[in-house]
C-alpha cells in the first residue's frame, strides 16, 4: 500500500466511523459498504466485497441501539477490506487475518465510543450553567465539538488498526498451512453460522415464523443445488 | 393551541433537516441526545418574537437542550412538534411535559422498525445480491439506495408531520407503516434471510463443480453451529464466539507451518 493509499484508507476509515452515530447515519458504515471502500481503494472492490460480505454476516447481529454498547463495525471494516484487497495475489491467510481485525477491530471501535461519549458527558456537565441559559454558542460548541472528537475517533483507530495489521497480515500470508478452499469454507461455515443465528433473532417473533424459515431455507438449498 | 398549520420558511425546514441528520453528535451518558435536540430545533427558534436575541428563544432553547431520548430518525417528529409548540407560544410546562412524554414512543417504534426490521432486511438484500453474484456497484449502491430511502422518508416525515400537529402529534404515530411496519418486514426478512443464506455461503466458500458435496457437508455443519448459536442466544454473541473460533484457526494455521 503506497502512502497515498494509506492516508486516503485512514480518511476512509474516519468518515465511516463518523456515519455510524454521527452524521448522517445513511449506513456507509455497514461492513459490506465499509470493507468495499477499503478494498476499492487498495485495488480491488471485488476483493472487498467478499471481505465486507463474511463480515456483514457477522454485524447483522448486532443492533445500533442507543444506549447500549455495540461494535462499530465501520472504520475496522474499511481496514479489513484494504488489507485483503491489498495482500499478494494467493495468499489464502490474508482473507482470515482481515476477518479478525475485522471483527476485533469493531470490538475496539465499540469501546473507543463509550469514551467518546463519557468525554462528551463530561463536557455537558462543564456547559450545564450555559446550557440550562440557552446560550446557542455552547449549544452548537456542544454540537461540534463532538462531531469533531468523533471524526478523529474514526481517523485514530482506522491509523491505529492499519498499523498493528499488515504485519500480522504479511506474517499470516506467509505461514499459512490450509488451501485457499479448505480456508474459505472454514470462514463460510462461522459466517454463515452467526448470520443464521441472527436471522433467527430479529425475525422469529413474527406469526408462523418457523414454518416460512424452514420452506425459505429448503428453497434456498434447492435454489443453490438445482441450478 | 394548535391550528391551521402556519408555514415554515424553505431554509427553516432544510436547516432542521440537515441538522436532524447530526443529531447523535454530541450523544452521551447524562444528556443523551438532549443537546442534539436542542441544536435542531435553533432554527426553528430563531422565529420566536425578538429572534436570536430575545428572551424568548433563549428560554425555548434552553427547555430544548435538556434531557431527550429517542431513536435518531423518530426524533424528527419530535423535534417538528416540539419547534411547533413553541412558535405557538405553548405554555413551557406543557412542552416539558410533552417532551417527556415522547421519550419513551418514539424511541421504541424507531428501534422496533429501524433497528430490529429494516436495517437487517436491507444488508440481507445485499447480502442476498452478493449471494446471487451480483458486483460490489450494485451490492453496495442497492443496498445504501434501499436503506437510505426508508431513512430519509422517515426524517422527511416526521419532520412535517411533527410541524403539523404540534402537540397533537400521537395519534399520527399510529400510522399503518409504523403499526405493522415492524412484522411485515419481519416476514419478509425471515423469508429472504433463509432463501439467500446457501447462495451467501456458496459464494463465500467459493465453489467448484467438485466440491459439490463438501459444500454441502460445510452447509451441514453450519446449520449445527447455528443450531448452538440459537440455543447459547443471550448468554453469548455469535460474531465474538465466531473471532474466538476464527483466531484458533489463525494460530493453528500458521503455528503448524
Amino acid at each position: 500500500m503506497t502512502p497515498g493509499d494509506t492516508a486516503t484508507v485512514v480518511l476512509a476509515g474516519a468518515v465511516v466511523g463518523f456515519d455510524t452515530v454521527s452524521f448522517p447515519q445513511a449506513m456507509l458504515s455497514r461492513p459490506i459498504v465499509a470493507s468495499t471502500l477499503g478494498g476499492a481503494i487498495a485495488g480491488s472492490a471485488s476483493l472487498g466485497l467478499l471481505c465486507g460480505a463474511i463480515l456483514e454476516c457477522f454485524a447483522l447481529e448486532t443492533l445500533p441501539v442507543g444506549a447500549s454498547r455495540y461494535p462499530e463495525w465501520g472504520s475496522a471494516s474499511v481496514v479489513g477490506g484494504a488489507l485483503f484487497a491489498d495482500a499478494p495475489n494467493g495468499a489464502v491467510g490474508a482473507l482470515v487475518m482481515s476477518v479478525i481485525v475485522g471483527l476485533s477491530g469493531a470490538w475496539l471501535g465499540g469501546w473507543s465510543m463509550v469514551r467518546l461519549r463519557t468525554m462528551n458527558a463530561q463536557r455537558a456537565r462543564r456547559n450545564h450553567e450555559a446550557v440550562a441559559r440557552g446560550d446557542p454558542r455552547v449549544i452548537e460548541g456542544l454540537q461540534f465539538s463532538g462531531l469533531l472528537a468523533d471524526l478523529l475517533r474514526g481517523a485514530a483507530l482506522t491509523a491505529v488498526l492499519l498499523a498493528l495489521s499488515l504485519p500480522l497480515r504479511d506474517l499470516a500470508a506467509r505461514a499459512w498451512s490450509p488451501s485457499m478452499a479448505d480456508t474459505r469454507l472454514t470462514v463460510a461455515i462461522t459466517a454463515v453460522a452467526v448470520a443464521a443465528n441472527a436471522v433467527w433473532k430479529h425475525f422469529s417473533n413474527v406469526p408462523n415464523a418457523r414454518v416460512m424459515m424452514l420452506m425459505a431455507l429448503v428453497a434456498g438449498a434447492a435454489l443453490y443445488f438445482f441450478t | 393551541m394548535t391550528t391551521a398549520t402556519p408555514p415554515l420558511p424553505l431554509r427553516t425546514h432544510v436547516a432542521m433537516f440537515v441538522r436532524l441528520l447530526a443529531i447523535q453528535g454530541s450523544w452521551n451518558y447524562e444528556t443523551l441526545i438532549g443537546t442534539g435536540t436542542g441544536f435542531c430545533v435553533e432554527p426553528a427558534l430563531r422565529l420566536l418574537p425578538g429572534g436570536p436575541d430575545g428572551e424568548a428563544y433563549r428560554a425555548a432553547l434552553a427547555r430544548q437542550s435538556q434531557y431527550f431520548n429517542a431513536h435518531p430518525y423518530m426524533a424528527a417528529v419530535a423535534v417538528g412538534a416540539l419547534a411547533r409548540a413553541e412558535l405557538d407560544g405553548e405554555a413551557p410546562k406543557q412542552i416539558e411535559r410533552y417532551r417527556r412524554a415522547l421519550c419513551s414512543p418514539l424511541g421504541s417504534l424507531g428501534d422496533r422498525l429501524v433497528w430490529a426490521a429494516w436495517l437487517p432486511f436491507c444488508s440481507l438484500v445485499a447480502l442476498g445480491l452478493f449471494g446471487l453474484g451480483a458486483g460490489p456497484l450494485l451490492v453496495v449502491g442497492g443496498f445504501l439506495v434501499l436503506y437510505n430511502i426508508g431513512h430519509f422518508w422517515l426524517v422527511i416525515w416526521g419532520l412535517r408531520v411533527g410541524w403539523r400537529e404540534g402537540l397533537r402529534v400521537a395519534p399520527s404515530l399510529g400510522t399503518p407503516i409504523l403499526r405493522h411496519g415492524p412484522q411485515v418486514i419481519g416476514r419478509a426478512g425471515a423469508v429472504l434471510g433463509m432463501l439467500a443464506l446457501p447462495l451467501i455461503f456458496d459464494r463465500i466458500a467459493g465453489s467448484g463443480p467438485s466440491g459439490a458435496l463438501r459444500l454441502a457437508f460445510g452447509m451441514l455443519v453450519a446449520a449445527v453451529a447455528a443450531v448452538v448459536f440459537v440455543r447459547l442466544q443471550g448468554r453469548l454473541a455469535g460474531w465474538k464466539a465466531g473471532l474466538i473460533a476464527l483466531t484458533l484457526v489463525a494460530l493453528y494455521s500458521t503455528l503448524r507451518s
